[in-house]
């Protein structure tokens, strides 16, 4: 059996009495690329905030590599390895691209606290270096000295990829990695998704898009009224039937 | 592209020495080198560089930094009452004092950013500003404020058998007296200090953490970092530049009063800032000394030099020109200051350095068609 990275068991989480997540159990194994999907208020995003330690679980436990994640500061859950890519672009809008990726580098070697003051930001050549590698390898080398504030939001997107892949984490957790994304980006996007796929990042995706799910996903779990319906490989969910009740049944609305 | 290469950060130091040192000359033109209003620059420049080191890179506006000032003038004086004239462990000594009362309120106060953060910092400031009026007397010597005294023990000075005289000994660096000349050269090397100390912070990946938290502090913890400390570190160190700044106050005038830790004190400073330019290297210190050169410049007036000027008018007119300018001088310069402050804020909400910047931009526009993303990037830079 595969090594299981990320192990959500039994989590349950409500809020003012509404059940958003019970019974929640999911195991991401090493490797692999994992998708969550769900229509509208399935409970996708509070299951990723519960994982980086936004949300607090009622009961159950997150379990990555051993370590329990329930309960810890989000700067300690990052220093595990676990990196999460936000729906909307969380990123240093005043800083340049450069230094919006040379900084997760930093917290990689330096840990969450260093005071080093009397060194230059800009002599550290290879965190600058290896910054420069990964914007070029999302297209985004030749604005590497612009501000980030000025970037279209699909650029904003990918600068946000970048940094969370700078930190080579052992697990990436990506929201929606192509929403309110342009055909052409989603396509580019999934590429380059690909291609660190290939690399054998494990990685969760919650996605909306059946496009993008289908041509990543290695396994699938379908998340609808805040349970977990249904898990398997893309061709085992495509023809669930529960799974296809709960997306018709949205479409149908 | 401008970069801030080390090279050009030595320029800078090297220019921003020269002009500090040479102040005694060039202001002169200005009727401004006399020792007093020069140790005013040179100390309120520490001051707001040491302030700018919180907000101008994190963000964080404390409204509570005059503590720290008046903890260094209180912590000098008693060095020099108790221990000896010398300045040396009196600038150590308050340096030390106000960075471990930053780190008292700063622990506290960081639990909370934005207004609150604010609000804490005042709460505490005002705090200490009432108890060195009142039940810190012994210490403080409430109201009159901290003196030196013939009977001060002055431990380290009789062992040295440094004799008493008749009048109060003045302070000194290893026998030279700090009044006059020598007491604006020793605030003046201090602030050449402060500054390459701050230049330093500015380019090293602990200023870049802190720029990083201004732009996105939530960002920050999912990045990896834990911020509190970065934080609670900035405070400290700006807490101690104010710390050697009212040392420094002291050094040139050995007494200390609780009105340095009042709210006023504290805004002054913020505005000072925001005036020369929050968040720039040069800024604080432009901004510091223009608000104490206009401060001198406008508070000397009274209602009978204002006739004097007005005398070529009429005298209806003359009288309405006196009572219109007199609200803009004498006492009444907070006015001035206050209007100068929201058109600043207003036109030029990066102070006077994005007034400089705008103009060098006037003038790079003209001779190079520079890309939009470029000249942002280099204006983020200078």
């Amino acid at each position: 059996m595969e090594n299981t990275v990320l192990h959500v068991a039994d989590v349950h989480k409500s809020f003012a009495g509404l059940h958003a997540l019970s019974d929640i159990d999911l195991s991401v194994r090493e490797g692999e690329t994992h998708a969550i999907i769900g229509p509208n208020g399935a409970g996708k995003s509070t299951l990723l905030n519960v994982c980086i330690g936004r949300l607090k679980p009622d009961t159950g436990h997150v379990i990555f590599n051993g370590e329990n994640l329930t309960g810890r500061a989000p700067h300690e859950i990052n220093q595990l390895g676990v990196v999460r890519v936000f729906q909307t672009p969380e990123i240093f809008p005043d800083l340049t691209l450069l230094e919006n990726v040379m900084v997760p580098i930093l917290a990689k070697r330096d840990g969450s606290f260093k005071m080093s003051w009397f060194r230059r930001f800009s002599s550290e050549l290879n965190v600058r270096n290896k910054a420069m590698g990964v914007l070029q390898d999302l297209g985004l080398g030749e604005f590497t000295n612009a501000m980030a504030t000025n970037l279209s939001r699909g650029d904003k997107r990918r600068l946000e990829l970048a940094m969370g892949l700078a930190q080579e984490p052992k697990l990436l957790l990506l929201d929606e990695p192509t929403a309110g994304m342009a055909r052409h980006d989603t396509n580019a996007t999934i590429d380059l998704l690909k291609k660190i796929k290939a690399g054998g990042m494990t990685k969760v995706i919650i996605e909306h898009d059946m496009h993008v799910v289908f041509s990543l996903a290695d396994r699938i779990s379908v998340l609808a009224g805040g349970r977990i319906i249904c898990q398997g490989t893309p061709e085992e969910v495509k023809n669930d039937p529960r799974v296809k009740e709960a997306y018709l049944g949205e479409e149908q609305v | 592209m401008f970069k801030p290469s080390a090279l050009s950060d030595w320029t800078l130091f090297i220019l921003f020495s020269a002009a500090i040192l040479t102040m005694p000359i060039w202001l002169a033109p200005l009727g401004a080198n006399y020792p007093d209003l020069m140790q005013k620059f040179a100390i309120f420049g520490i001051f707001a560089i040491g302030f700018n080191i919180l907000f101008g890179l994190t963000g964080y506006l404390s409204f509570g930094h005059a503590a720290f000032l008046g903890v260094g003038s209180y912590t000098a004086v008693w060095s020099f009452k108790l221990l000896t004239m010398n300045v040396i462990p009196a600038l150590i000594f308050s340096v030390i004092m106000a960075g471990v009362f930053a780190l008292v309120i700063g622990f506290v106060s960081l639990r909370r950013s934005g207004i609150y953060f604010s609000i804490l910092t005042l709460a505490f400031a005002q705090m200490s500003f009432n108890l060195a009026y009142s039940v810190l007397t012994p210490i403080t010597n409430g109201e009159s404020g901290l003196q030196l005294t013939l009977r001060d023990p002055r431990v380290l000075d009789a062992a040295a058998g440094v004799a008493v005289g008749r009048s109060l000994p003045s302070t000194n660096l290893f026998g030279l007296k700090m009044s006059g000349l020598p007491g604006f050269y020793i605030c003046a090397v201090m602030l050449i200090i402060a500054f390459f100390l701050s230049m330093r912070i500015f380019r090293s990946p602990f200023g870049m953490m802190l720029k990083a938290i201004k732009s996105n502090q939530t960002r920050m913890a999912y990045t990896g970092f834990n911020t509190r400390p970065y934080l609670l570190a900035a405070f400290v160190i700006s807490g101690m530049y104010a710390g050697l700044a009212g040392s420094l106050m002291a050094v040139t005038d050995p007494l200390a009063g609780a009105e340095r830790m009042q709210w006023t004190a504290s805004g002054e400073v913020v505005l000072m800032t925001i005036l020369g330019g929050a968040g720039t290297l040069i800024g604080p210190v432009l901004g510091s000394a223009i608000i104490k050169y206009a401060e001198n410049i406008f508070s000397a007036f009274n209602t009978s030099e204002l006739r004097q000027i007005f005398d070529f008018m009429p005298d209806g007119l003359q009288q309405v020109s006196v009572a219109v300018s007199s609200m803009f001088v004498g006492e009444a310069w907070h006015f001035t200051l206050g209007l100068t402050f929201m058109i600043v804020v207003i036109f030029l909400p990066g102070g006077i350095m994005e007034g400089f910047r705008r103009i060098g931009g006037l003038f790079r526009r003209s001779d190079a068609k520079a890309g939009k993303v470029e000249s942002s990037a280099a204006a983020a830079h200078s």
